[in-house]
Order: structure tokens, then sequence, then C-alpha cells
């Protein structure tokens, strides 16, 4: 048996069912024992959207997503997609060729050194210097990627390596000694923890994606304390978008109810979150009144990094979640949610209406349409936003984004991973025109495997979000942000591609577009020309905290603090 | 505030790269680094020294200990040796000087290792400011080349840096 053979043997010992990849040189001996592997293959049209694919499958199925590409070119292109799966903390692992050990270092034809350059974008990685090595490195690869915080993990292998004759053992064991993450919580803290909640009076619990796999436990502790949940754009889903203990999403683009109840906040308890900055703001002004923050996360090194924490525990959100449950009682919050109350009504997520069509109600319309059952995926910029408000997830892991990296172009190959891990679900890309064509070449793949996922693209003619900041910050200085005089007529383009192209440009078809594209038979892309001066809001601007939160655009501006 | 400290780790190819990538990456402030192998097969041991506040020294520990390869992190803030080895080559134009670059090597208790006719190389062990003095005392005979080589560190009496028993993970 070949090496080549032997790593496949590996994938399928662990559950490996599909490879997203793309041949070349390098890689050519696991190509060509793929061709007799149960293994299914999905063939992109680049590197980048086989490595975003893998990780909305990752996201989508709770299970380790698989990518393949060649050395040189064909691995740098992945750097992108390990940047973003390790920001958002997903388990990838992306098999790479290389050029033959004796001439590694000679700048040989396609060679990169790929280890090196994910070695800061990677859980960790692994240059294979022995055949016989490929069994255990993918067994520790795998551990790694889907254990503790969970993350890309890379291999490398050189092409002689994969064809050398493989004459050790699939029975491994692992063999990291310093790699043991922390499950459960430190009974003491869980004990302070809920002790501190017991005697707040206004407290939240925020959840981010590392409470995903935890929201039955989540939704359990909410219901019997009666906490006011928030969810962050990655912790989306973790808990029901219908709930009425539900506050909405926090930070930059978050609801007036969030973010005021965080601001006036006493103990809060985050769990699988990260505080990254479009969550709080301006750090030393994040929280100002809480005298408690409980911090649960399974990284260590998480905690205390930006916010100060008083109650660290460290631990799998699940089985932290379980122990505080049973610890857990009702709490006496009624004034509390008076005030809650009264900043949700008051303050719902709305926009304008104009006489032209609108992001908003594009989204808000397919939210209806379909009752919030889908799975939806975005690219990254004000779509990505409206998406976020405007289409409340109810179930975890349907809602697909790229939240740390943000990274443009994500919302195609990512609708692919996710159509691919769970084929009976509704899968929508609300994507923008800017993000939607940094990946486009991605609808062969649609084409190729006849996935019936529906794009829908809010196509503003700008860089929307970068036009709104030039808009509020750069007195209207538009540079380089107009697309509209160039982009392509994408129903179109997307019938030469052989699918289903649709376009909506007036207000009162908006229905009718909904119901072209849900109830066609296979994928769609539906092309909604929307309003180009629209604004994200409320909004927080970079650096600033709660109480300088623009509710409305600055022409009609209602400025509300908290 | 300056930190040493000692780091036990899988000698794999490129974990010193881990290390030293992280410090830039993170914008953690590295004075020096030494690295060596151990009595253990396939275990190196790395003294770093840092400097920053409480905050960004509990992250040092933290961010270190999040690398695989990395065993066993520890900050020597109790009673401890170190001791760091320095080569000086220094100028020495006549018998005068020489005699004067003599009486500094006795009070510094430093070696002579290399005699030549206008120089000579003295080597240092001490801590990291005693081969500062020593370099300070030589400067005005003309110094024509340091090599330090930074600090290492060992904790004082019983305690031991080392790895427990190997757990066999999941």
């Amino acid at each position: 048996m070949k090496g080549a053979e032997a790593l496949l043997r590996a994938l399928e010992r662990e559950g490996v069912e599909v490879i997203f990849g793309h041949p070349g040189g390098a890689i050519m001996p696991t190509y060509d024992a793929l061709y007799d592997s149960p293994i299914r293959h999905i063939l992109v049209r680049h590197e980048q959207g086989g490595v975003h694919a893998a990780t909305a499958y990752a996201r989508a199925s709770g299970r380790v997503g698989v990518v393949m590409a060649t050395s040189g070119p064909g691995a740098l292109n992945l750097v992108t997609g390990l940047a973003d799966a390790m920001m958002d903390s997903t388990p990838v692992v992306a098999i790479t060729g290389n050029v033959p050990r004796a001439l590694i270092g000679t700048d040989a034809f396609q060679e990169a050194d790929v280890t090196g350059v994910t070695m800061p974008i990677t859980k960790h990685n692994y240059l294979v210097q022995d055949v016989n090595e490929i069994p255990r490195v993918v067994k520790e690869a795998f551990h790694i990627a889907a254990t503790g915080r969970p993350g890309p993990v890379l291999i490398d292998i050189p092409k002689d390596v994969q064809l050398a004759e493989f004459t050790g053992s699939f029975d491994v064991r692992l063999d990291l000694p310093g790699y043991k993450p922390t499950l459960k919580g430190h009974p003491k803290q869980i004990e302070r923890a809920l002790d501190a909640l017991e005697k707040a009076e206004r407290p939240v619990l925020m959840v981010g994606g590392g409470a995903q796999h935890a929201h039955a436990e989540l939704l359990a502790f909410a219901e019997k304390t009666g906490l006011p949940v928030i969810t962050t754009l990655m912790g989306l889903g973790a808990f029901p978008g219908n709930h009425p203990l539900w506050l909405g999403m926090p930070g930059m683009h978050g609801t007036v109810a969030a973010n005021r109840a965080i601001h006036h906040a006493d103990v809060i308890l985050a769990i699988g979150l990260r505080f990254d900055d479009r969550v709080t703001g301006k750090v030393s002004r994040f929280a100002p009144h809480a005298h408690t923050i409980i911090h649960v996360d399974i990284d260590p090194a998480e905690i205390g990094k930006l916010v100060r924490t008083h109650i660290p525990i460290v631990g799998d959100s699940r089985l932290v979640l379980k122990e505080l449950l049973k610890g857990a009682k009702a709490l006496r919050l009624a004034a509390w949610w008076r005030e809650l109350e009264e900043w949700r009504t008051r303050y719902p997520l709305r926009y304008k209406p104009r006489p032209h069509l609108q992001s908003q109600e594009v989204i808000r319309a397919f939210h209806e349409a379909t009752g919030g059952h889908a799975i939806v995926t975005t690219g990254v910029g004000q779509h990505q936003m409206f998406a976020a408000q405007f289409f409340p997830v109810t179930r975890p892991r349907s809602f697909l984004t790229s939240g740390g990296l943000g990274t443009m172009g994500v919302g195609l190959p990512f609708a692919i991973g996710a159509k691919i891990a769970r084929p009976e679900e509704l899968v929508i890309d609300f994507d923008g025109d800017g993000s939607f064509q940094m990946t486009l070449q991605e609808l062969a793949t649609v084409v190729k495997y006849k996935l019936d996922v529906k794009i829908v693209i809010l196509n503003n003619g700008y860089l929307g979000m970068v036009r709104q900041w030039q808009d509020l910050f750069h007195a209207k200085r538009y540079s380089e942000v107009y697309l509209a005089d160039s982009n392509p007529d994408f129903a179109r383009l997307a019938e030469a591609y052989g699918i289903k192209g649709v376009r909506v440009e007036r207000k009162e078809d908006l229905m009718k577009g909904v119901e072209a594209v849900l109830n066609a038979d296979g994928p769609v892309v539906a092309e909604f020309k929307v309003y180009h001066e629209e604004g994200v809001f409320p909004m927080i601007p970079a650096g600033g905290a709660a109480e300088d939160m623009i509710l409305e655009p600055p022409e009609e501006k209602e400025e509300v603090g908290a | 505030m300056r930190h040493v400290i000692s780091v036990l780790v899988q000698d794999h190819p490129r974990v010193l790269n881990r290390i030293t990538g992280l410090f830039a990456r993170r914008g953690f402030n590295l004075e020096s680094l030494a690295v060596g192998t151990t009595h253990q097969p396939g275990l190196s041991r790395i003294c770093l020294v840092v400097s920053g506040d409480d905050r960004t020294l509990e992250q040092v520990e933290k961010q270190l200990n999040r690398l695989i390869e990395v065993l066993k992190v520890t900050d020597h803030t109790e009673p401890h040796v170190e001791r760091e080895l320095c080569l000086v080559k220094v100028h020495v134009a006549g018998l005068e000087e020489r005699l004067a670059v003599k009486d500094i090597q006795e009070a510094f208790r430093a070696r002579v290792v290399d005699v030549a006719q206008k120089s000579l190389i003295l080597e240092l062990t001490g801590d990291t400011q005693k081969v500062n003095s020593f370099i300070e005392a030589l400067r005005p005979y003309g110094i024509l080349e340091v090599m330090r080589t930074g600090a290492v560190a060992m904790s004082r009496g019983d305690r031991v840096l080392k790895v427990r028993e190997k757990k066999e993970a999941v």
C-alpha cells in the first residue's frame, strides 16, 4: 500500500465521508488513490471555495470538514479560509501535497513553505516526513481539530511520501502530551457563579459560537432562571430567535435592548464567546456597571484577554451549563424585565420604508415565507448584518457567517458546504453584489453536484458597508466603492451556468420574486436591486460604547444613549 | 517588569518558530531566548526573558500553553538561579592596558580564553546584571565584539520543571 492509500484509509477511519478539493501535481498520488475510495469528493473551482465549503460543512454538521489541495498556489489559496476557520473556531482538516522531500527548500516548481505560512492561522500543522507516520498524524489532526477549542489543522505531505510504500500500522495512539483541554468546569467556580447570579438584580446571559453545541442545555438553563439571553453573531441560533427571553444580538449592529441590557447589567454570564471588539466597542467602557463578569470558555487564554473577569470557568460550555443547571433557581427579575421589555418594545429592529426595494424587506420576506426554517449563509457587509437582524434563526448551526475574520465571499461556498452536510434543509445564501463576486466561480460546483441552494443577491451596486462608513466618517467621499457600472447581469450570469436566474427591481414584485426563488426546483440566483443609500442601524461606531448608539441615519437621526 | 520563563517543549522541527512567531504576532516583548536539549530524549528546554505588565505575562503564559508541542511553562517568580554566558573580545594596545583589563577580569572572575597581539577574548558567566556591568567596565578599553547567550534559569531547591507522567489522551 502506498502512502496515499494509507492516508485515505486513515481518513476513512476518522469517519470522513466528504472531501472538498482541487487536484494538482503534488497531490496527484492521493487523487489517484481517491479514485478507488468510498469517500465522496467535491471538486471545487478554487481552493478557497473548498476550504470555505469544508468550514460550513463542519459548522452545519458538527463534524470535521476536510479540504484537499496541491502544493504551492493550491495550498496558499487555502490561507484565507484557514484563517477564517481559526477565528471562528471551526474544526477543519486541510490536506496539502508538497514537492518531494529532496526538493523542499530548493524553490522547486509549485513549492511554498505551507507549514510556515499557515503556522499562525492553524491550531496546529504537520509536515509528514515519514510515510509510516500518516495514521498517527491523521488521528492527531482530527483529534486536535475537533476537541478543546476547535480549529483548523493542516497536514502537508510531500509527493514522494504519498508514493512511498506504507509498512506501518493503523492501530496508533495519540502522542500529544502537551494537549489536554479542560472540559469540566471547576465546581467551586460554578457555585460562585450561581451565587452571583442569585444575588444579581440585573443579570444577563451572553452566548457565542462556543455554545452552538450546547443549545439544549442553554435553553433549559435560561428557562429555569429566566435570564435574558443575548447571542453574538456567532451565537445566533444557539438560542431560539423567537424566544421571549431573547434580546437579540449585541455590539456594533446589535439591538438597543441587548446593548442596553449589557450596559446596565450588574452580573454578566458570558458563555463561549471572546469579547470581540465588534461586541464590546471600547473595552474600557464596556459593561461599566457589571461588578461581576463570569466567563465560561474552553480556551483559558480567552479569559481575561480583553475584559476583566471575576469568575473564570474554563470548560466545555455544554458540561458547564449542565452543572449550572443542576443548581439553577428561578431568579426574581420582574423589575429588570420590565425595563428590558420597555427597551425591546420601544426600539425594535426597524427601518424607514422607502419607495425603493430595500434589503431589509427582502430578507424579512424570505423569513416570513420560510417561517425562518432554513440554513442561512451570508457574505460580509451590510447584507450580512441585515440577515443577522431580520432573519432570526431558531435552531443551532443554521446561521453560517464569517464572524471573526469578516471574509467577503464566503456566502456561496458556505451554502455549498451546508447543503452537502444537510441536504434535506433549505439553504439560502444572502449575499452582496461585492461579496458574491469574490467566489462566484463556485456556481460551477453548484451545477456539477446539482445542489439546490438559493442565492439571494442584495444588489445595491456598492460596497455598501464601506460606503456607509464613508457616509458617516469620511464626509461622503465615496472612494472606490461603486460597482454598479461594471456588475454583471447576475440573472443572465446564472443562466450561463445553467442555473435559474431571477431579477426583481420593483417593490411590488418582491413577493413574486421570493416565491420564484422558493418554488424553484433546484438552485436559483436571484438578484434583488435594492436601495443603495441604505445604512445598517442601530450602530455603535468603532471604538464607541453602548451610549454612543446611533439609531437612525444622521439626516433623520434620533441618537439614543444607553 | 522583567520575567524569566522556562518552557519545556517537544523538540519537533519548527517548535522554536512557533514560539517566536507567537511573540511576534501578539506583540510580546522578547529580550532574550536560549534553547537546548535536556536529559530526556525528545524534550528541549527554552528560557525566555520577557518584559511586560501582569496582564501581558498572563497572556504570554496562556498563549504558550495553547501550543500543542509546549508541555510546561513556568514563570520564575520564585527564588531561582539565573545565568548567561558572554564572550567579549576587547582591544588591548599595550602592557598597561593588558594589566588593567586583567584587573577587571579578576574582579569579575572572568576567564581569558584567547590571547592575541592586540586583543583578548574574555569569558564571563553570571546573571544578566553582572554581564552588563562587565561589559560596561570593559567599554573604555575598546570592545571589538560581544556575544551573549541570553539567560538560562532554574528554580532553587527541590522544585523541578518536569512533565507529569504522559497520560494517554483519548
